[in-house]
């Protein structure tokens, strides 16, 4: 049996191209489920009075510090009954990294210059107009590379959905070498196309975060 | 101060009296200490310094003025090896700093004879930058140890020495972050001295320092320009410093020495009109 | 088991349940400490080795070091695992899973890691390079002595943040048949249904991430306050408590 075989590599590759598919439509959703939710609960928890901030601090500390391999099995185990796995991972990856993303926009509200908010109250302007014509604006410009970067990391963290058995492209990867006992090529070829993905964007964000700066 | 003639030319280190002073070096009195030759600097398309020449004779103390991005500066980086020469020679006791002339072609020389030849050269930076992980005494005999292959307890002997001149023997086992800004820059000559340098070049040395601090620095500073023979690159604000201790006062503007002349002759009666409204501005 | 009804009427039974399975379940965690600290030690050696290269003055080692950078950042851990796992063996290498996971989650999280060393390295102001210089202090000494003491206190925020990332992907091992504090859970939820199993297993790793916090700002603490910044260990105890996540950089990917 020889190291690597080109016969194998090609039949597998339409399996995890199709793998590849809820792989990006995973990250897609899963990203923007994490920058709505996280820019919420970054506003929400500099606006809550602290006994419901504390409460939600706690929360998005605990999603947070807590794997996510076992958060989404513990939510398909218990709203399997109720909607199908593919929208349940999605979700479970939105509010994961939503926890981080919240972190984010919390570090660019906190650089938007006390200034501002003084000189909002000076015009009256009132606290949602303020938000969203002076705050939001400033604040988000800043955080634009690390959103990107934790977009990223969401996408090299869907291999985990085959926890819950959604067909994404390890699992179809592992699924082709549990058949044909030829796992080199499947997996190998996995970890290129995952590289060709997320590399030439990470590069792109470095060169925004370098303009930004 | 030495009575000095005032020069016209560039090239104007000869002229000081160095028998006045007994130098450490071995080289011979009349070699300059610090000498440029046709020295030329860019970053990128900017050229800071065009065609430098200019000697430092053994012992001698030269102070350079001129508005800001006028090169200064940069010379003094430049003799420190901390920038890349872009053209020209730089000797300092009559050793090549980054590049040679080696049979009619200009090549780079080795990292380890430029450092042999830097060891010499002392620096006090603007900021200080001490080393805030390390206790002054660490600050100072860090160098004499690792470079000079002094035993620790010499080093440690000479550091208290170093410190007593400057003012600070109560603070030997503080950390600079626990230390005023003029006591971080007392350090830190201190540290410079540690080395026994033949040549201590001070860039804007109280320029980042509250007003108030300004004085204890220089004080140190004209000790040291009394007690030794060290040859003295100063980039300097400070005009009355700079008359007290300057053998010779440069003016630069736009890369080039616009005058010089003894600190009496160009603070009281400078020939170039920039340098009578550089001064005017800044008295 | 029903659902969350189930996790209220039943939680008497399940604490005793808890309590029989209490050794196996120590089992599982220590399992997982053990992936954590041999991985995050491994890590951290690669960390600086391939952080360090990408400073130094040789192009072909910067180079080398760049593209290992890149290749264990771009390819999942879940991949660098199955490959460690199952490719290896028929090239004629059989790991112990342990090992495998170590070196699975050492080579992902090192290579996170080496972006943070050289960050780091990189923000160390440029007046301490010119004083090394200044002083002929030789580059590595200078490396060694001056700049790495305080590139650690920069560093340590970011390398707390990928610990925790290390320790929530100790969890996937159970799929290498290693039997972690999450394979334990899974035991368990067939006796006392899944809203119990998975809360306290939930819990059981949030707590093992707050000590690694807390460890790692007792570390901060330290380091900063050696060069200068910021009080003493003893003097402030009630920041220690404070979460990882107040410092999120863009060296995450």
């Amino acid at each position: 049996m020889s190291a690597w075989s080109w016969e194998h590599a090609a039949r597998s590759l339409p399996l995890l191209l199709d793998g590849f598919k809820i792989t990006l439509l995973a990250t897609v959703l899963g990203t923007l489920i994490a920058v709505v939710l996280g820019l919420i609960v970054a506003i929400a928890r500099r606006g809550l009075p602290p006994l419901f901030g504390y409460p939600l601090t706690g929360l998005v500390e605990f999603i947070r510090m807590t794997p996510l391999v076992v958060q989404l099995v513990f939510a398909n185990l218990v709203l399997s009954a109720h909607f199908d796995t593919l929208t349940i991972g999605i979700w479970v990856l939105g509010v994961h990294y939503m926890t981080y993303m919240a972190e984010v926009y919390r570090a660019g509200i906190d650089s938007v210059p006390q200034g501002q908010w003084e000189a909002a109250t000076a015009l009256s302007l009132p606290q949602s107009r303020t938000w969203r014509s002076v705050i939001i604006p400033q604040a988000i410009r800043n955080t634009l590379p690390a959103l990107g970067n934790y977009a990223i990391s969401m996408f090299k963290e869907t291999p985990f959905l085959s926890f819950i058995f959604i067909g994404e492209m390890v699992r179809q990867a592992v699924s082709y070498g549990g058949n044909t006992f030829r796992y080199t090529e499947p997996l190998t070829m996995a970890g290129l196309i995952f590289l060709a993905a997320s590399y030439p964007t990470s590069v792109l964000i470095r060169k925004l975060e370098k303009k930004l700066a | 101060m030495p009575e000095n003639n005032q020069s016209s030319a560039s090239a104007g280190g000869g002229r000081f009296q160095p028998g006045e002073r007994v130098t450490s070096l071995g080289a011979a009195p009349d070699t300059p200490h610090i000498e440029f030759t046709d020295v030329i600097k860019r970053f990128g398309d900017n050229t800071v310094l065009n065609d430098l020449n200019f000697t430092v004779a053994q012992g001698e103390r030269v102070t350079l003025i001129g508005p800001s991005g006028s090169g200064k500066t940069t010379i003094l980086r430049l003799v420190m090896t901390l920038e890349e020469l872009t053209g020209g020679y730089i000797h300092v006791g009559g050793n090549p700093l980054q590049y040679e002339q080696s049979g009619g072609r200009r090549v780079r020389i080795s990292d380890k004879r430029r450092r042999q030849t830097t060891q010499d050269i002392g620096m006090v930076f603007q900021h200080f930058n001490l080393f805030p992980n390390m206790t002054v005494r660490e600050n100072i005999i860090e160098a004499p140890i690792h470079v000079m292959g002094l035993s620790k307890d010499e080093a440690s002997s000479q550091a208290a020495e170093l410190l007593e001149k400057v003012g600070l023997s109560d603070k030997q086992d503080a950390r600079p972050s626990q230390l005023s800004g003029g006591q971080q820059q007392r350090v830190a000559i201190a540290r410079a001295l540690a080395m026994d340098p033949e040549v201590l070049l001070l860039d804007e040395v109280t320029s980042a320092l509250d007003p108030e601090l300004v004085g204890e620095v220089l004080g140190v500073l004209k000790d040291i320009a009394s007690e030794t023979d060290i040859s003295m690159l100063i980039v300097t604000h400070e005009m009355q410093f700079a008359n007290d201790v300057s053998d010779r006062v440069m003016m630069f503007d736009e890369g080039s020495i616009v005058e010089e002349g003894a600190p009496a002759k160009i603070f009281s009666d400078p020939s170039s009109q920039r340098t009578q409204d550089f001064l005017r501005a800044v008295l | 088991m029903g659902g969350l009804s189930g996790f209220f009427e039943n939680f008497g039974d399940n604490l005793d349940e808890l309590g029989s399975r209490m050794p196996s379940i120590l089992d599982g965690i220590w399992v997982t400490v053990q992936l954590t600290v041999l991985g995050a030690l491994c890590a951290m050696l690669i960390a600086l080795v391939f952080g360090l290269l990408q400073t130094v003055k040789f192009a072909v080692l910067r180079v080398i070091a760049r593209i290992f950078v890149e290749f264990f950042r771009g390819t999942s851990l879940l991949v660098q695992l199955f490959w460690l796992f199952y490719v290896l063996p028929l090239l004629g290498w059989e790991l112990h899973p342990l090992f495998c996971g170590v070196l699975a989650l050492a080579l992902n999280y090192g290579a996170y890691g080496a972006e943070v060393v050289r960050g780091s390295i990189g923000s160390v102001p440029t007046g301490q390079y010119e004083a090394i210089s200044a002083l002929s202090l030789s580059p590595v000494r200078g490396m060694f002595r001056i700049i790495i003491p305080q590139a650690w206190a920069l560093m340590i925020p970011s390398l707390s943040n990928l610990l925790i990332q290390l320790l929530k992907g100790t969890a996937i091992v159970n799929l290498i048949s290693l039997a972690d504090l999450y394979f334990q859970i899974g035991q368990m939820r067939a006796v006392t249904g899944t809203w119990f199993a998975f809360l306290f297993g939930l819990l059981a790793y949030f707590v093992i991430a707050w000590i690694c916090v807390v460890g790692m700002n007792a570390l901060e603490i330290r380091a900063k306050h050696r060069i200068g910044r910021g009080p003493s260990l003893m003097e402030s105890m009630s920041t220690l408590l404070r979460s990882p996540g107040s410092k999120v950089g863009s060296e995450v990917t």
